[in-house]
């Protein structure tokens, strides 16, 4: 231990520590300063950006040991001093701060910049954020907010009474994602919590047996406990597809993939710090291990799990139409394969929370995107009543589907249950990258017929997914994939047919789209060539063969309105022109560079495929005249809260100030389910909606007052003013009917769907979102590398409830589109850091131009559906479009790295040789 | 913090902090400690694993920061961090070293990170390494018994691995002075904008006469071999002619035949002798377009 006496914020601070203890930690556990946010404990991520001596720097890499007579500033000093006031100012009206957990790096690295360089053009902003990762805002909310920082002056954005829905008004839980002050996973525990940690597997397959565990403990002071598969009181295993749950808590006897836990140590903080989990003991016997799908479905293959044959978990199927004499009447037939690899959701907030007995009751407090099934999973490992249950999301700091399987909650619920003290927990990075859900691999067949006038007669498509060791969200990609691989097409034959096959990788799950990016990628690629085939303008293609309303879609479902995919092709006809015509000029000139422009469509059904999917909302009015949302639909960064908020706020007629919002939590709030499937707008908006309306209705019953009335609050009194007469209702005459609740009013909704038959076909979504993407760039011809110039992107989104945080959404999921195309592949064992798994940063997200579309959905709140996974699905194919389109091949194996870029473009060379040609 | 004798059984660590030369020098006599200085690759090597290694801490050694000019050379102190190299005033033939600065992880690693441990951590992808090969820089190694000076190329003796003796530290890079307008450059090819290791770098410095007649030059490519090398036949090829002589035509394969590339994450071997080249090109089209 060490006194180190050093100043934080201006104040002076006296730590006693190990000196090597890293910054970050003293500053969050010992100080209470938890504004900076901890990704990666690497350098590689910049969250826990802090000023060291006025200097930006990383708190993960600083020793506490070397701060003597040193100056330290964190995010809430400069939130503090005032010193960033505008700079927040602009961050919240830009919407600069979405899940908010990079945001006090941000933040700290911008007041850094700013010091030096008081009006930073977008270079210097680059420069200066550059060493900040984000994984949700795609950046460029963050440079305009800091290029206007230093004269911002603007009131935020009010929405009139009433008229909330429309309006961009500034998220309603963003003033804490600013100040530093949102409590994400890791920030807060109980005073005296216990620390755990996983023991995982080092080989991709493995058999393993302990040694003695007891006098493991009893060897080292300060360990508490260990727990492993013989201590779980009810189901060992979990898995969010419930008849195909298959994943252990603690593997037994066998581990089916690198990084999966066999034990969990719990011990007091200090020395859980100072414990190397490698003398563990236990001993592992590696196991010949299948890490691809040819191997796992090879004859004779073992199984992963003994009653999935072939190591196939399962099938998906869509088929509609004669497909062979669709193909046999086309004139042209085009066919191709593609493939995909692991993708990482790379939130900067690894899994992270807490857990606590109260009683006969537990409570776990996590970052999740799904309360109410963490709730079950957690009854059912642990053999309580469900009510024994309770289940806090905190801030979550970025879930992409990731946060939808649970991580530690097991764990967490685990050990505080028995040990009757309170237990925290967060991931390291490599932890949270070897052991958590991917995206999955695919390796996709398609063919396409057409009439020689570039009419659509069929599609055959077929993909093979790597599912990984585990189920999870697996069956939810099989299902998915078949009914959108199609794109938003009419066509006279589709078939489409999946399977998810297990190896012992890490599990394949959820991950914003699931697998329907996956398939644009393969459909949209291949329509380019479609279209070149039959001489038509590639736009135009995709026009003349738009699905429309009245049409009826590859399951056969026929939607009277809200079908947008048109409009958002017409609205990029223009820029199309433009681009094309631009890029023309410019490879005329040639030296060296060739620029392209690419196009690709959407369309994406909001929630659950093909089952039932409903959200609960409850709403009220207290005695103080706020209106009560009980909002349980977890925000995750993309808006729930806000948009929800002014959905509610719109059905009862009143401004969004006079709200307030509670949860989510499971002991206060309904199930409004997950935060998956951009389900929340459409959905628990319905229900926030339709909450709305009914309390709106009780109130003016109680006082007689007609429709057309409108709400005013005047301290306790709710005034009513119905056609020029004020009704008055005082409020705390009323009786109480719950907490300080004086009108209570909750509901339900659930998207119309069916089941599909057993050809896929049926109505598996009550409403779709469309759009479309155009990408322009350039490609260096010398080394393959890629610009990215600029995306604009249209899209239906039914109706723009919140201009803002809809371009952020578009933004962000370009951003990871972007990753996907170019840059992201995980290997397992290989890339378990953000140093190796590489993200886009603040210089490889280009001007994005949104084009909102309000095809005014009949089944949607105000006509809105969702937009979250939707923005994602066609960047990776409109990149790879505008790539073939530069260098005249296509790539068909991601990510399309430099060396693959500049290998196509020599066998593009190769072949423009033969014909005679220069590229 | 929890307090009690167990904490501080298990927490304590041998970490030593000098504040200057002397103390520092004795404390790594015995060579049983890590040295850290800027500590960014510390870190990152020891994710999820205990903090217990004896460590001096040389990060407090002022006397090792800093960048002086005597008449016959340019002495860069140890702990100079990329941030003091981007920002210094030097003459034209550091361009290439201050281009490196600017490209080494973010502002946060370029605030920390030290010279001498980008040396000494030796990674085959390190970016200061290239740029201080077409210097002709040499490495000040001090120990208590006295002082030696090894040139830089001899002091990387393979992958992640060095000359320095247990016993030492590094103080200085020291880089000789001699036609300071000489052209410099340093071309970073990675697969995003900031924050990327390498697939390929490449350094160059050339020495031109008034006439635009090349006399000397020297190019280093790093992320191609365990070591970055220097092009010495390229070198070689290069002298005598002129900036107008379509300079980027001359690199060909066997220019580059001499690094031995891997496959990896990053790109394959074959594509980074490609990049080499193509690097090699855009700088020499740069310095035949340079006043």
């Amino acid at each position: 231990m060490t006194t180190v006496n050093f100043l934080v914020n201006g104040q002076p601070v006296e730590v006693d520590s190990p000196p090597l203890r890293r910054l970050t930690d003293v500053l969050r556990d010992d100080l209470g300063l938890t504004a900076t946010k901890v990704g990666c404990e690497a350098g590689d991520c910049g969250a826990c950006s802090i000023l060291l001596d006025n200097e930006v720097v990383n708190g993960c890499t600083v020793p506490v040991g070397r701060l003597r007579g040193h100056e330290v500033v964190t995010l809430e000093g400069l939130d503090a001093s005032g010193r960033i006031e505008r700079l927040q100012r602009s961050f919240l009206h830009h919407g600069a701060a979405q899940c908010g957990i990079c945001t006090p790096g941000m933040l700290v690295a911008a007041a850094g910049l700013l010091d030096t360089n008081p009006a930073p053009d977008e270079q210097a902003v680059k420069d200066g954020l550059g060493g900040v990762l984000c994984r949700c805002t795609g950046y460029r909310k963050i440079i305009d907010a800091v290029i206007a920082a230093p004269n911002f002056e603007e009131e935020p954005i009010r929405a009139p009474e009433g008229k909330a829905v429309g309006q961009r008004v500034p998220r309603v839980d963003g003033v804490p994602k600013v100040r530093g002050t949102d409590i994400f996973g890791a920030d807060w525990s109980p005073p005296g919590a216990l620390v755990a940690r996983v023991i995982r597997s080092p080989y991709p397959r493995a058999s393993f047996e302990f040694g003695d565990l007891q006098a493991f403990v009893e060897s080292h002071e300060g360990l508490v406990a260990v727990f492993t598969a013989t201590d779980i009181p009810g189901r060992n295993w979990f898995g969010v597809i419930v008849p195909l749950a298959d994943q252990p808590v603690f593997a037994e006897g066998e581990a089916r993939y690198r990084g999966e836990a066999v034990a969990l140590v719990v011990g007091e903080p200090a020395p859980m710090d100072a414990i190397d989990l490698a003398t563990f003991p236990i001993d592992w016997t590696e196991l010949p291990a299948l890490m691809s799908t040819e191997e796992a479905l090879a004859d004779g293959a073992p199984l992963l799990h003994p009653t999935r044959q072939q190591n196939v978990l399962i099938r998906g199927r869509v088929e509609r139409g004669d497909l062979d004499a669709a193909f046999a009447s086309a004139d042209k037939v085009i066919e191709g394969e593609f493939a995909t690899g692991f993708i990482e959701h790379a939130y900067i907030e690894p899994e992270a929370g807490f857990a606590r007995r109260i009683g006969d009751r537990i409570e776990v407090h996590v970052t999740t995107q799904t309360p109410h099934m963490d709730l079950i999973e957690v009854a059912e490992i642990l053999a309580l009543d469900p009510a024994q249950v309770r289940i806090v999301p905190t801030a979550v700091g970025g879930g992409f589907g990731g946060k939808l399987d649970i991580s530690l909650q097991p764990f967490l619920a685990l050990a505080a249950w028995n040990l009757d003290r309170p237990v925290r927990m967060t991931y390291t990075r490599p932890e949270s990258m070897m052991s958590t859900t991917k995206r999955h691999p695919a390796q996709m067949k398609v063919r396409v017929g057409a009439t020689a006038e570039g009419r659509l007669l069929a599609m055959d498509f077929e993909a093979i997914f790597n599912t990984g060791a585990y189920a999870s969200w697996g069956p939810t990609v099989a299902n998915r994939v078949p009914i959108h691989a199609g794109g938003p097409y009419v066509y006279e034959a589709y078939r489409a047919r999946t399977a998810a096959v297990h190896t012992n990788c890490p599990p394949s799950g959820a991950f914003r789209g699931f697998g329907v990016p996956q398939a644009a990628i393969a459909q949209e690629c291949l329509f380019d060539e479609v279209a070149d085939a039959v001489g038509i303008d590639r736009l135009e293609f995709r026009l003349r063969n738009a699905l429309t309303a009245h049409q009826p879609t590859v399951t056969g479902q026929v939607f009277e309105a809200g079908v947008g995919y048109v409009d958002c092709l017409e609205a990029l006809a223009p820029i199309w022109q433009r681009a094309r015509a631009e890029a023309a000029s410019f490879n005329e000139r040639g030296n060296g560079r060739r620029r392209g422009v690419g196009v690709a469509g959407l369309w994406y059904g909001c929630g659950n495929t093909a089952l039932p999917n409903p959200s609960t909302i409850k709403v009220g009015l207290d005695r103080e005249g706020r209106f009560v949302l009980f909002q349980g639909a977890v925000d995750i960064g993309q808006g729930a809260n806000t948009v929800i908020s002014q959905i509610f706020a719109d059905a009862v007629g009143v401004p969004l100030e006079s709200m307030i919002r509670v949860g989510a939590d499971t002991d206060t709030t309904p199930d409004a389910g997950k935060t998956s499937a951009s389900r929340q707008t459409y959905i628990s908006g319905n229900a926030a909606f339709a909450a709305g309306q009914s309390l709106r209705k009780q109130l003016l019953a109680l006082v007689g007052a007609s429709e057309e009335s409108s709400f005013e609050v005047d301290g306790s009194q709710l005034l009513v003013h119905d056609r020029g007469e004020v009704k008055r209702l005082d409020l705390g005459a009323l009786p109480v009917i719950e907490g300080d609740l004086v009108a209570v009013a909750m509901a339900t909704y659930d998207p119309p769907t069916t089941q599909l038959d057993e050809m896929g076909q049926g109505e598996p979504y009550a409403v779709y979102g469309f759009g479309a993407q155009l990408t322009e760039l350039e490609v260096d011809l010398e080394l393959g590398t890629v610009r990215l110039l600029k995306f604009t992107a249209a899209h239906d989104v039914g109706r723009a409830v919140n201009p803002g945080l809809l371009e952020g959404q578009i933004e962000g999921g370009i951003a990871q589109g972007i990753g996907m195309a170019l840059m992201e592949e995980y290997i397992p064992g290989r890339t378990d850091n953000l140093h190796d798994y590489l993200i886009p940063t603040i210089g490889d997200v280009p001007e994005v131009v949104s084009i909102l579309v309000e095809s005014n959905d009949p089944r949607g709140p105000y006509g809105a559906k969702g937009i979250g996974e939707h923005s994602l699905i066609p960047t990776a194919p409109s990149i790879l479009n505008a790539l073939r389109d530069a260098i005249g091949v296509g790539i068909r194996k991601l990510p399309a790295t430099p060396d693959r870029v500049l290998a196509a473009i020599r066998s593009a060379q190769r072949f423009d040789d033969v014909a005679g040609n220069q590229l | 913090m929890l307090a009690g004798a167990d904490v501080r059984k298990n927490g304590s660590v041998d970490y030593l902090a000098p504040s200057d030369l002397d103390s520092a020098l004795t404390a790594v006599a015995d060579g049983t400690r890590t040295v850290m200085a800027g500590a960014t690759d510390f870190y990152p090597a020891r994710v999820g694993r205990p903090l217990t290694e004896p460590v001096i801490d040389i990060s407090g050694l002022d006397e090792l920061r800093g960048i002086t000019m005597t008449e016959d050379s340019c002495r860069i102190g140890a702990l100079t961090r990329w941030s003091d190299i981007r920002k210094a005033d030097l003459p034209r033939v550091f361009d290439g070293l201050r281009l490196a600065a600017s490209e080494i992880g973010g502002i946060q690693v370029q605030n920390a990170g030290t010279i001498a441990g980008n040396l000494c951590n030796a990674s085959p992808a390190a970016d200061g390494i290239p740029p201080l090969l077409t210097l002709d820089a040499s490495v000040e190694l001090t120990s208590q018994v006295g002082r030696r000076v090894v040139p830089l190329q001899a002091f990387l003796t393979g992958y992640r691995q060095t000359d320095l003796r247990p016993h030492e530290l590094v103080t200085a890079v020291i880089v000789p002075r001699g036609v300071e307008e000489r052209f410099s450059d340093f071309q970073k090819l990675g697969s995003r904008s900031y924050l990327v290791i390498s697939i390929v770098m490449v350094a160059t410095v050339i020495e031109s006469s008034a006439h635009g007649t090349i006399v000397d030059s020297r190019i280093a490519v790093g992320a191609c071999s365990p070591v970055a090398q220097r092009l010495t036949q390229l070198e070689s090829d290069l002298r005598g002619l002129k900036s107008s002589d379509r300079l980027e035509d001359l690199p060909r394969m066997d220019h580059v035949s001499g690094l031995a590339p891997i496959d990896d994450v990053r790109a394959t071997a074959a594509y980074r002798l490609d990049a080499t080249l193509a690097l090699v090109r855009r700088s020499l089209r740069l310095f035949s377009e340079s006043p």
